[in-house]
């Protein structure tokens, strides 16, 4: 596979708006005496209201390119652009700024503060953002409702499943209504009836027009997406459209693969 | 929060064992009154004070009390005192304790608050009567819920007649006053199967007097003893005694410094470990936006609020710990104790809370996330 060649097909976002641009992106790790090129060059342009999944299998580097353009991490080189801003030079408290008015995690792990309840997890990027107390109540509650946890808001991270720990962490990344939602393996923690329900508000949520980014290793999760990016040692080796939309329906019965029920996208 | 808690709670208790320990001799040295000089056989000049390993080659008399009470002003007051062992029984109850005896003028050297009866008198110092007063701890073993005055006791087997009792003094590190007997001291040597005293004791008039009464007293007892004896002014003897105190001071300080030591070490690695435990917060705080500023004023606020919180809880927690102990060990609760140990927990508390969090905070947001 000719890494040129693929960087060449890479999609310009046409008449919609690039939310995030990454050009010429590597990453290098020192592990003891050994370089690990985790990246070795990727150009990636995410179109506004888009659905995308990077895939590819463990060790391809996708969750180093999640982390880069979610500018949790540095590349080595590369640039990334936010909304047409250059980030790569940005200071540590710049980034912190970027990260909370204009990207959303949600991590496989969840990543929600323990001994904190739901209401006061998805309140927190608000509290970073300066907003008043009142407001922040309002806003994460919203959010919450949004996700179907309106009657969950007092508990703690340890008193929910893990599909509705997920969901919790689903409304954190929504709540400052930023430009993108990154979700590392949003599903990887779950079984299957909780991880077609966080698929459903993720479809939701793009639904609504926000971009939504899926890294995963699942094809059946990234057929979700309406655009799959491929990695492969560190390098963009695909780049295409979805054909068989899968949809996540609301209500399923059963378990395992049969969980994840299709629906055709029209 | 809770090592600093036991930090400062060890830190207070130790010192005010330590402060107590230290002021129980300090008071008891000084109860034992004013304008008194201490005549001891041997020569403790070359061994280092009473106890020190002087030899005693003769002992005093009571012709060298009558020499000295015959050749001082009649205003200084000489007291002979012997002190020995006793086994005391009253019907079938015994105990051992100890006989201090002296003369009619034994009051003002000894303890004497009477709870009820009398000192013995000078005639029954002259025949060698058998009276005894006897302190609180005595009355309660012997006598307990009765009144002891004029009751027999067997005294090493000897018949004697109890004529008075003392209040209860509590107990001092010179000697369980409380757990004695009184009595004339021809009475005691005569127990003691003797004619020796223990040493002899001069209370001048005044405080102005005591180093003229002391030279007074060294010049009328060298010609029969040499240098065979020394005379000791309660100055001297507190002065031997603030050496004892320096010492004690000295541990004092080491019980504190080392009390810190393990208190801040204790404190210092539940910090450590929460802070560790706590990475991958600052990870998910960093990641929803917290900037250095952020994650750092919640750990300093944190720290601080919990050293303080902390300190007052293991101020409280020494103080009565203090007061529980006080009722077997003297204690008393210093300030300058309280404000090192809380200065010093909060100090460590604080910077081992918000060290590693500014680390911690300075780490990109994905090494703090993965952080184990």
């Amino acid at each position: 596979m000719d890494a040129e060649s693929v960087a060449a097909e890479v999609r310009n976002c046409d008449e919609r708006n690039t939310v995030l641009e990454a050009r010429g992106v590597t990453k290098r790790y020192h592990l003891g005496e050994v370089d690990v090129h985790a990246l070795r060059g990727v150009d990636l342009s995410i179109c506004q209201g888009q659905m995308m999944a990077i895939m590819g299998p463990s060790g391809s580097g996708k969750s180093t390119l999640m982390h880069i353009i979610g500018l949790l991490d540095r590349p080595s080189t590369g640039t990334v652009m936010v909304e047409g801003e250059e980030v790569s030079q940005m200071l540590p408290n710049e980034l912190a700024a970027v990260r909370n008015r204009r990207i959303g995690f949600v991590f496989q792990s969840f990543n929600l503060l323990a001994r904190t309840t739901a209401l006061a997890n998805v309140e927190l990027p608000l509290v970073y953002a300066g907003v008043s107390a009142a407001e922040r109540v309002t806003r994460a509650r919203a959010a919450l409702e949004k996700v179907g946890l309106g009657d969950r808001i007092g508990h703690l991270p340890n008193q929910l499943s893990g599909g509705q720990q997920q969901r919790v962490a689903v409304a954190r990344a929504l709540v400052t209504d930023p430009s993108i939602v990154l979700a590392d393996e949003p599903t990887g923690n779950l079984d299957s009836v909780s991880g077609v329900e966080v698929m459903r508000i993720l479809q939701g949520l793009n639904e609504q027009g926000i971009t939504v980014v899926l890294v995963t290793h699942d094809e059946t999760v990234a057929r979700h997406a309406e655009r799959i990016v491929r990695l492969r040692d560190g390098l963009l080796v695909a780049d295409e459209e979805v054909e068989q939309r899968h949809v996540a329906t609301a209500h399923v019965d059963g378990a395992g693969e049969a969980a994840l029920a299709e629906r055709t996208a029209s | 929060m809770l090592g600093v808690i036991i930090g400062v709670a060890a830190v207070i208790l130790l010192v005010a064992i330590g402060t107590g320990v230290q002021e129980d001799i300090a008071g008891s040295i000084e109860g034992l009154g004013s304008n008194l000089i201490f005549v001891f056989p041997g020569n403790f000049e070359e061994g280092g004070g009473p106890g020190g390993g002087a030899s005693i080659r003769r002992q005093f008399t009571l012709d060298e009390a009558d020499l000295v009470r015959r050749r001082l002003d009649v205003r200084h007051i000489v007291v002979p005192i012997a002190q020995g062992p006793a086994a005391l029984r009253v019907g079938n109850r015994t105990m051992r304790t100890m006989i201090a005896a002296g003369n009619e003028y034994s009051d003002s050297v000894f303890a004497a608050n009477y709870a009820d009866g009398r000192g013995y008198r000078r005639s029954e110092v002259a025949a060698a009567s058998r009276v005894v007063v006897i302190g609180a701890t005595v009355r309660e073993t012997l006598f307990p819920n009765q009144d002891p005055l004029g009751r027999s006791v067997s005294i090493n087997g000897q018949r004697f007649t109890v004529i008075g009792h003392v209040v209860a003094q509590g107990g001092s590190l010179t000697g369980d006053q409380d757990n004695q007997i009184y009595m004339p001291v021809t009475t005691a040597q005569r127990i003691f199967g003797s004619t020796d005293i223990s040493s002899i004791v001069v209370k001048a008039e005044s405080a102005d007097e005591v180093p003229q009464v002391q030279r007074q007293v060294e010049r009328i007892l060298r010609p029969g003893f040499g240098d065979e004896f020394t005379v000791f002014t309660q100055d001297q003897t507190l002065g031997l005694f603030q050496a004892i105190l320096g010492t004690l001071t000295f541990m004092l300080a080491g019980i504190a410094g080392i009390s810190l030591l393990v208190g801040g070490i204790g404190i210092m690695n539940i910090m450590l470990v929460s802070v560790s435990e706590r990475t991958r917060e600052i990870g998910i705080r960093k990641a929803v936006g917290a900037r250095t500023y952020d994650i750092m004023s919640q750990f300093v606020i944190e720290a601080v609020s919990l050293s303080v919180v902390g300190g007052i809880v293991g101020i409280a927690l020494g103080a009565s710990g203090a007061a529980v102990l006080s009722r077997w060990v003297p204690t008393e609760v210093t300030l300058w104790a309280v404000a090192l140990a809380f200065t010093f927990s909060a100090a460590v508390g604080i910077f081992f809370g918000v060290y590693p969090a500014y680390k911690a905070s300075r780490l990109d947001p994905i090494d703090a996330l993965r952080y184990e």
